[in-house]
């Protein structure tokens, strides 16, 4: 257990801990956690689906950024926080073509096992041709529910603030925004080489020294709660882990 | 002009706020001009009156331009508007060419402004010629439609889509509003300000005061739809619904909307209601002023279930209303209302008059439900249907459009 820090930042935003340099092993390294923001925009792509044919169509071709949008976007989109199903791809297959066969398939993909996106539209596919191959009928959508492809952009802040000790995550991670937290474990995953979140990356720098913390980190379902969710969760495993509570 | 950030911290928490700042930082200086037709009534001026000073108080050089017309510009202008959302309009040379040249004549007024704006955000079809009347503009152009554009009367369309395809990107309110045009087509949902009449706290004395202003019993629960008399809005469903629901449960309607002036089938409408209405004294029709903001927040606020049955519905800023004062909405399954009206969580999403009776049963019937959705649905509304959310999204568009960047921008 460590004691944690106070979070002090100086005049170029670097939030000094005031255990700063205790228990590093010789040769680690060790730089600064950047504190980052981010904003999604929403931006309309002009393909739409009414029928389960054209939404096969358009998904062969739509942009990349476009399942991103529909897998993990739409954490940051307005959402209630007990989604019945946690992609629009899913959502729409219930709500748009009353098939509810095909939305609790949909519905079970888990976008972070598959390596890139691609790899997640061809599962996507798959199981929307297989739900072809099947149905006697084809689905249609209610004239006023079709499906819109939408892509996402992210912008990206600065906020400013750095932290130096791994245990100032217990006051950062609560007052981060969902923009952050959607940043930091989320997005990550796609710039990172091993697909590890930022808090994960950066507590590997400090070599062995943070390993259950790392354990407790990668067991962190990033798909299935909201963001509101998944930072009281993270907020939870940082406070139990430095201040040996359960919050 | 702090302040005015402050008030709104009191609301929506001062993270909020300070998220606002740090998104605002990079555009700090940056001339912003947002370009509409009128400066007091409808939507978009109510939303401009808060919008620009808050802007200006994150430290962007914003400012506001109001285009002047005489009345064969509006007539117009009104007749696009209708088009745009579907009514088959008459577009005559006369009132075309009133268009271009009321355009001209504001161009003249506005050219060097205009064109030394780094952002210029014009809104709906009025001003939208005057880009083309902007030729050595330096700045980013975006057209903000606050118009059901999804299903157009084709010749409108044809005629503004002349105007608007040159923008740099376009601004729709739902992805089934948007047209498709060669340039980024952003979607962002419209919003409420918690701190107008409509929708700021009022005190207990002022609701309760709506009861005897319109005889309406204060023991009995009341279902209330605010909406014009339109047939889209469906009132005489709404009426049909509170009849059901009345075998089981007492019950007061209250149906309240604006004149209807402007649009000759709202009269017809109107006397449809009334006669449906009948002589139920618990039936109460009313129809207020365009500047009641403050008797419909204390209606909002007496209601115990807020209805918008609409059959078409665009965002149905109605709905994030009375959600933001706890209510919950039965709510048609159409347009903007399915963004908002989560079913089962923030109230119902109804197909018939008889689904709509069915949730008043259940809601009235289940109190702590009742109490329970309402909370819900204020906190959906504070999360995401407030006017900070749209400022800060108003705000990010400005970044992605001054960095040109495609999938990630990176401040």
């Amino acid at each position: 257990m460590t004691a944690e820090p106070e979070l002090n930042q100086n005049q170029t935003g670097e939030v000094q801990g005031t255990e700063a340099g205790q228990g590093l092993e010789p040769g680690v390294r060790r730089e600064p956690f950047e504190l980052k923001d981010c904003h999604l925009l929403s931006i309309a792509t002009g393909a739409s689906a009414q029928t389960l044919r054209e939404f096969r169509e358009a998904l062969l071709w739509i942009h990349q950024d476009s399942i991103y949008h529909h897998f993990w976007g739409r954490l940051l989109q307005p959402h209630f926080d007990e989604p019945e199903y946690n992609n629009d791809f899913a959502a729409w297959a219930f709500h748009g073509l009353d098939d509810r066969t095909l939305a609790e398939r949909l519905a079970v993909i888990d976008p972070s096992d598959y390596d890139d996106i691609e790899e997640l539209r061809q599962e996507v596919v798959e199981i929307v041709e297989a739900r072809l191959d099947e149905s006697e009928l084809l689905a249609w959508a209610r004239a006023d529910a079709p499906f819109h492809f939408i892509r996402a952009q992210l912008v990206v802040l600065n906020t400013g603030l750095k932290l130096t000790e791994p245990a100032q995550l217990c006051r950062a991670v609560p007052e981060m925004s969902r923009g952050g937290i959607f940043y930091h474990f989320i997005d990550a995953r796609n710039r990172t080489d091993n697909r590890d979140d930022d808090f994960t990356a950066w507590l590997f720098g400090f070599g062995t020294e943070y390993e259950d913390l790392i354990k407790e980190l990668v067991s962190v379902d990033p798909y299935f709660s909201s963001l509101k969710e998944l930072q009281r969760k993270l907020a939870s495993i940082f406070e139990t882990y430095f201040r040996g509570v359960t919050s | 002009m702090s302040d005015l950030l402050d008030l709104y911290a009191q609301v929506v928490g001062q993270s909020t706020v300070d998220q606002l700042r740090q998104v605002a930082a990079p555009l700090k200086g940056l001339k912003v001009i947002h370009v509409n037709s009128t400066r007091e009534g409808g939507g978009v001026a109510e939303i401009l009156t808060k919008l620009v000073p808050l802007k200006q108080s994150l430290g962007i050089d914003a400012s506001w331009e109001v285009i002047r017309g005489n009345k064969s510009f509006f007539q117009i202008t009104k007749n696009f508007h209708n088009g745009l959302q579907g009514r088959q309009v008459f577009l005559t040379d006369r009132l075309l060419e009133a268009y271009q040249t009321t355009n001209e004549r504001n161009a003249e007024r506005l050219r060097a402004k205009l064109e030394a704006a780094d952002v210029v955000v014009i809104h709906d079809p009025q001003p939208a010629a005057l880009l083309n009347l902007c030729p050595n503009r330096k700045g980013k152009w975006i057209w903000r439609c606050h118009i059901d554009a999804s299903r157009p009367y084709r010749p409108v369309w044809r005629y503004l889509r002349q105007w608007v395809a040159g923008y740099d990107a376009s601004i729709f309110s739902l992805p089934e509003f948007a047209r498709r045009l060669p340039h980024p087509l952003y979607l962002i949902p419209p919003s409420i300000d918690p701190l107008s009449e409509k929708n700021m706290d009022l005190p207990a004395k002022e609701v309760h005061a709506v009861f005897g202003s319109f005889g309406l019993d204060p023991a009995r629960p009341i279902i209330l739809q605010v909406s014009r008399f339109d047939r889209f809005k469906d009132p005489l469903g709404v009426i049909e619904s509170y009849k059901l629901a009345k075998k089981f449960s007492p019950l007061q309607l209250v149906l309240a909307g604006g004149g209807a002036s402007d649009d000759p089938e709202g009269q017809v409408v109107f006397n449809e209601v009334q006669n449906a209405a009948g002589d139920d004294p618990d039936i109460h029709v009313l129809l207020l002023p365009s500047n009641a903001h403050r008797t419909i927040n204390a209606l909002q606020r007496a209601a115990d279930i807020v209805f918008q049955k609409s059959i078409k519905e665009g965002f149905g800023l109605t709905v994030t209303e009375a959600m933001w004062k706890g209510r919950p909405v039965i709510g048609g399954d159409t347009g903007g209302i399915r963004l908002q009206v989560i079913d089962h969580y923030t109230g119902f999403r109804v197909r018939s008059p008889e689904g709509a009776a069915l949730r008043t049963r259940y809601l009235l019937h289940y109190r702590e439900k009742l109490e329970e959705m309402g909370r819900r649905a204020r906190r959906f509304v504070l999360e995401n249907f407030l006017l900070t959310r749209h400022l800060r999204e108003y705000l990010a568009l400005m970044i992605s459009l001054l960095r040109e960047a495609e999938a990630r921008i990176e401040v």
